[in-house]
């Protein structure tokens, strides 16, 4: 008999939430409380990796059902479900929020010193929620943890962030409310419709096209604001810039992400039909965001709203990726999400160094770092090339592979995302260049010292996990894909199956055209 | 065997990049030169079971896999090594050219603090370069090929401080990438036609596709063809071929050795090696075959003529590559793999001898690489001017320097050709041969001959290199020397062992036969067959065997040699291309150029030597007997020399349309894009509408007591007038309902007044 991991991965965290707000001192004693809370929160978080990895060992990679499923009745009158479990989509979402949250510990570990408890406290139950809401099986209970991660994050950027941090958050706040109650309504009309709060059963419940494209809309307006996708994107580089580093870990790092497995969740399975009307709509915004984007990262001033506007380029190739509706497609978008969760968290943690040091983000006031910081070149170097999606490191596995899934679906889109190749080796180098190379013409920054023992810790194992995983990425993606397979085959089911020539958009016009006419 | 070739210099570049500090500069020197030696050892030896071996009859190609990479549904690739007569030549050229310049480094970086990391850098990018040419599937090929180009980046990049190093590292990068766009676009590309992108796969049988047409961008076209010009945009951007070249010049700004190494010999050559690898693909996309002609003849052409203006050595030499890059291209395209993987090898050779040899000069002149400011240093450096000569006798294609041998047969392919495109190509090549032994000895003069133009405190300190800088140079020089004569037969021979009398037969035909507009060369193949098989039946009886492929009749026949008791010669004199080669390389028949170009009139292979000679001989002219006559020259077509001393304004046309317009588009996205248009219609908006909307409310809320009696006295006039309204009209017998308008703004500052 497993031990209900999930649910413990879930309540751990409020746990030690719950002890941090017992931990008293009198006064002059708050030096031992702020430090008892770190450690707390610490190893409250470290206990959850433990589980993540734990589960991830005992993840039977045969199978695509879903495994450590926890079941039982919760509201019987309304038939909702307190159901959780995982399948080779989610479990490594899980890992990463299980991941990063201590890194986000560590980060401030020095950093933060204004109100620690209650910034502990918050991104505790920002674990909590996130793990919640990838393992969480009802719709209700998924709404629930789903909007539930947005309180802890406003806090986050409104509390502890830059100058304009209430502008800031409440951007972020309209701009995911405007979608959350979409998609309530939504959730609403799905059980409404089918009397199922259940996802598996959900996935399995056929419904017609016109009703599935308008809860398609309402879904998508929810999953495209957390994405982001253009053009709802710009709450993003403003949440950035004003939030403290481990907010824009976290927030590079998962939140991004659940845009993503939203509509590999809800989207695909639960509303094939509509997914594919809508693909050419997809596919379009995805393309526009990569060039526009990337574009416009080329011109920032701000490293941080620079790698903000690099992140919108690449969750373009997510949402390419899963919208191609191929098996390399949808593998390359979860690994894309996985790397660019690691790599962009990495990248603001890099930002967030020199930030401490001199409490500038502006690319300017830097210049020639690798003279008197090697150790943070050479790390920043690994995060600049992951990103830039060199073979080897984990970006390349991903945006190729969602490259290599688009190209069957249509070349005409993949042709004008591949720009991005060059586009993000642009921006990047670029700022690479003008940070860490040149000429020392900042005498402060000049002077500042390289990276400590506690940064080493923490940048050290993600440099090397971006480059392990970019060598043997089999280790993850065996996992994967036998659940991206049955998407896929569920999928190709409710439609016709695509042959290479079909598959173009022009097929898939074709394909509708039939449609039409056929009903 | 293959991995000890491979992954010394990986182990080297771990060391020397983790534990430089605690090895010290001296470990890090060691370990690396070491390991690239020891790899270079092993490529030899590799080299002679894979090609020098015996028994020639098998092919002892090999596919070593290492461990799974990718892996998703259908796509599914390895990290392994393939060892065949391909990447068996280019490991060999690597290895050696690698361990020449990583010795050479030693001396010539010796000044600089961070000799270590330099000597890590060397390591990576030889690794990397080694895991592109034995790549077995595409993929790992783009490995290695972004590999080369973080270490191109790193190493042009080196000396960070100056900004025009960074600048330039960044170009190259970003310059590669777009052809890497092609390149990866290419591979989706094949595995959406194939099914896979291991080489197995994709050679196995491509004829299939040869008609098969696919829909990309919208468009029904040829599938190899778009595929193969895909690829070859790879290859534009990698080996800086017209269009894509403008970083390589740039990339000059590296220390010397990386020029040698990455920038003549090794890492530019790949796109060569690519097209090569991929002779099986471009033999049946023709369209792409002409297409890479015509960018080879060009950019041979357009990089001489650049080549013959520039004063900066190190640029005149880079030119030159291009230029000798043009050629194999041009080899390429013309179905001519052979010679174009013969030139690489030669070029490898002399052009790494004349970028060290430069760079000894370089270090000679305290840094100075001006060649307006040298001069007359020809009695200091004796050693390191022999060895330039050498290398511009090899460049120049003087016999019996191994230039000679290589640049003579790509022109005699391009002739024997007999397309237009073909002609195009010979003429280009043979301009470009003029050029490059005039610039070749342009430099010379300049550098070594004349009165020294340097101030007297550079000229003091002028002085030999010492032997670690100057032994590399040797075997070099040992390579520009003998590599021509030496692998001649097996690289480009003729694929029959008898082929002077067959050869001799042919054009006896032709003169005899139909005039010299017939001269296609698939008649002139389908002849050679024809004799072959002649030659043949003497001992084969069979005419129906004999009737197969061409490789098949001459298998037998080297089999009825033997059973005849005649001993076929296994001696480098009997090598053969078909041997050689084996199936690395594929060539169709009626393509077959190669075979065609020994049977040329001998005007075509005379007049590279010829135009190189006047070449020098104009040199000669111009900055020794005349000095004063390249000024006149240049002042009597001074637009002509404008257009190529600014190297035909590729960079200024570039930077102004893309570099300035992505700019600019950049910050109208940001400005009026994100923040005008999406926020200000977007959140802004909504801020700023229901800021607006609560500021008309709140004027109710002023706070004076008259204005809440005034507007309370208004309400109560209005509500009673209405009820009296109302009861009106119900005297009246007419049913009305109670109009809204009057209702609200009546109790709406009722409702205000309270908290």
């Amino acid at each position: 008999m497993m031990p209900p991991i999930l649910s413990i991965m879930i309540i751990l965290p409020l746990v030690c939430a719950c002890m941090i707000t017992l931990v008293r001192g009198e006064t002059g004693d708050e030096p031992i409380v702020e430090k008892n809370v770190k450690h707390i929160a610490l190893f409250g978080s470290l206990f959850v990796l433990a589980f993540a990895l734990f589960m991830i060992a005992n993840f039977d990679k045969s199978s695509a059902d879903f495994q450590f499923v926890e079941k039982f009745s919760w509201f019987t009158l309304a038939g909702l479900n307190y159901h959780l479990g995982v399948d080779g989509i989610s479990v490594y979402f899980i890992l990463l929020s299980a991941l990063l949250t201590p890194v986000c510990i560590l980060a401030s570990w020095n950093s933060v010193h204004m109100r620690i408890r209650e910034y502990m406290i918050a991104f505790l139950v920002l674990e909590s929620l996130m793990i919640g809401t990838f393992s969480a099986l009802d719709t209700v209970l998924f709404y629930v943890f789903f909007e539930g991660v947005l309180i802890p994050m406003f806090l986050i950027i409104g509390v502890w962030g830059g100058p304009r941090r209430i502008y800031a958050s409440f951007k972020f706040f309209l701009f995911t409310l405007l979608g959350s109650v979409l998609m309530l309504i939504a959730l609403l009309a799905l059980y409404v419709k089918t009397g199922t709060t259940d996802i598996p059963t959900l996935m399995h419940a056929t419904t017609d096209l016109e009703f599935q494209r308008w809860i398609w809309l309402a879904f998508f307006a929810s999953f495209a604001v957390k994405m982001p996708m253009w053009p709802v994107h710009t709450w993003l580089p403003d949440a950035h810039v004003e939030a403290p580093t481990a907010g824009s870990v976290i927030l590079a790092g998962v939140l991004l992400k659940m845009g993503g497995y939203g509509f590999l969740r809800f989207s695909l399975p639960i509303l094939p039909l509509a997914s594919m009307y809508f693909a050419p709509l997809v596919l379009t915004l995805s393309v526009i965001a990569i060039i526009y984007t990337s574009l416009v990262a080329l011109v920032q001033e701000d490293m941080k709203k620079l790698i903000a506007y690099s992140s919108v380029a690449h969750m373009g190739f997510v949402t390419l990726g899963i919208f191609s509706f191929t098996q390399q497609g949808i593998d390359g978008a979860i690994f894309q999400m996985l790397s660019h969760g690691i790599i962009s968290a990495a990248l603001f943690l890099c930002v967030g160094v020199v930030y401490d040091r001199l409490h500038t983000r502006e690319i300017s006031r830097y210049g020639g770092l690798v003279k008197n910081m090697p150790n943070y070149a050479t790390v920043f170097m690994v995060f600049m090339l992951g990103s830039v999606g060199l073979p080897g490191t984990t970006g390349f596995v991903g945006e190729f592979l969602t490259l290599v899934g688009t190209f069957q679906a249509s070349t005409t889109f993949t042709a004008l995302a591949a720009t991005g190749l060059v586009l993000g080796a642009a921006y990047m180098l670029l700022l690479y260049r003008k940070v860490v190379f040149g000429p020392q013409v900042n005498q402060d920054a000049a002077e500042m010292q390289d990276l400590s023992r506690m940064e080493k810790i923490i940048l050290i194992p993600l440099a090397v996990a971006v480059i392990y995983y970019g060598i043997f990425p089999a280790a993850i993606t065996d996992k994967i894909t036998p659940s991206t397979q049955e998407l896929v085959d569920h999928y190709r089911l409710s439609h016709q199956p695509l042959s290479f020539n079909e598959a173009s958009l022009d097929g898939l016009r074709d394909h509708k055209q039939k449609e039409a006419e056929g009903s | 065997m293959e991995m000890l070739a491979v992954f010394p210099p990986l182990l080297a570049f771990l060391v020397a990049g983790l534990f430089g500090r605690q090895i010290g500069d001296k470990g890090c020197q060691f370990i690396t030169c070491a390991a690239v030696i020891m790899a270079a050892l092993t490529s030899v030896t590799l080299f002679s079971s894979v090609i020098l071996n015996p028994d020639v009859m098998t092919d002892h190609s090999y596919t070593t896999v290492l461990a799974r990479w990718i892996e998703s549904g259908s796509f599914k690739v390895d990290w392994s090594l393939r060892i065949d007569q391909l990447s068996v030549v280019m490991m060999c050229v690597i290895n050696i050219v690698s361990a020449c310049v990583h010795v050479y480094s030693i001396g010539y970086m010796s000044h600089d603090p961070a000799k270590g990391r330099f000597m890590a850098y060397l390591s990576l990018f030889t690794f990397a370069m080694l895991m592109l040419v034995t790549s077995n599937n595409l993929l790992q090929l783009f490995f290695g090929w972004e590999g080369v180009g973080l270490a191109s980046y790193l190493l042009i990049g080196f000396w960070s401080h100056k900004e025009s190093a960074n600048a330039a590292a960044q170009k190259a990068f970003i310059v590669n990438r777009v052809g890497d766009f092609g390149l990866a676009l290419g591979v989706m590309g094949i595995f959406a036609l194939f099914g896979s992108i291991t080489f197995d796969d994709i050679f196995s049988d491509p004829s299939q596709y040869a008609e098969t047409m696919m829909n990309f961008l919208g468009y029904k076209v040829h599938a190899l063809t778009t595929i193969c010009l895909l690829l070859f945009m790879g290859a534009v951007g990698k080996s800086a071929q017209l269009g894509l070249h403008t970083w390589l010049p740039d990339a000059m700004e590296g220390p010397t050795p990386v020029s040698a190494l990455i920038h003549a010999a090794t890492m530019v050559t790949a796109g060569v090696f690519l097209v090569a690898r991929f002779s099986p693909l471009f033999e049946y996309a023709p369209f792409a075959l002409s297409v890479v002609t015509l960018v080879g003849a060009l950019t041979a052409f357009v990089a001489a003529t650049i080549g013959m203006t520039q004063f900066d050595i190190k640029r005149v030499i880079a030119y030159s590559t291009m230029s000798q890059l043009g050629y194999m291209f041009f080899a390429l395209g013309v179905s001519a793999y052979g010679a174009a993987m013969f030139h690489l090898m030669t070029h490898a050779f002399f052009k790494a001898l004349l970028f060290l040899g430069a760079g000894s000069v370089i270090h000679a002149m305290s840094d100075e690489q001006d060649m307006r400011n040298m001069g007359g240093i020809k009695d200091e450096i004796p050693m390191t001017y022999a060895l330039m000569w050498i290398g511009a006798l090899a460049l120049a294609g003087i016999p019996p320097f191994a230039g000679y041998y290589s640049k003579d047969i790509i022109l005699e392919a391009a002739w024997a050709d007999q397309s237009g495109i073909g002609h195009f190509a010979f003429w280009m090549g043979i301009a470009a041969a003029f050029m490059t032994a005039f610039y070749s000895w342009r430099l010379l003069f300049m550098t070594f001959h004349g009165k020294p133009r340097a101030s007297a405190e550079v000229m003091d300190h002028v002085h030999e290199s010492p032997f670690v800088m100057i032994g590399p140079l040797v075997v070099l020089a040992a390579g520009a020397i003998f590599a021509g004569h030496l692998f001649y037969g097996g690289f480009v021979g003729s694929a029959y062992e008898h082929h002077s009398e067959i050869h001799e037969a042919v054009r006896a035909g032709m003169e005899h036969g139909s005039g010299p507009e017939e001269e296609k060369p698939a008649d002139l193949t389908e002849s050679l067959k024809q004799d072959a098989k002649a030659f043949d039946v003497t001992h084969e009886p069979e005419p129906e065997e004999a009737d197969s492929e061409t490789a098949e009749i001459l298998k037998q026949s080297v089999q009825k040699q033997r059973e005849g008791g005649r001993p076929f010669d296994t001696g480098i004199n009997a090598w053969s291309r078909q041997f050689f080669w084996q199936n690395a390389i594929f060539v169709r028949e009626q393509n077959d150029t190669l075979e065609a170009a020994h049977g040329v009139p001998s005007w075509v292979k005379l007049m590279p030597l010829i135009v190189g000679v006047l070449g020098i001989a104009l040199a000669y002219l111009g900055y020794i007997v005349q000095p004063g006559l390249p000024a006149a020259i240049a002042a009597s077509v001074r637009p002509v020399y404008q257009l190529f001393f600014n190297k035909w304004y590729f960079d200024q046309i570039y930077d102004s349309l893309f570099v300035r317009n992505a700019m600019r588009l950049g910050r109208v996205f940001w400005r009026f894009g994100d923040k005008e248009f999406i926020d200000g219609l977007g959140p802004d908006g909504f801020a700023w509408l229901s800021r607006k909307t609560a500021g008309c409310f709140s004027r109710f809320q002023s706070g004076f007591v008259y204005q809440y009696a005034f507007v309370m006295m208004i309400a109560v006039v209005a509500m009673i007038s209405w009820m009296v309204f109302r009861v009106e009209p119900a005297l009246g017998n007419k049913p009305v309902d109670p109009p809204a308008a009057i209702v609200a703004p009546a109790n709406q500052p009722m409702e205000e007044m309270q908290p």
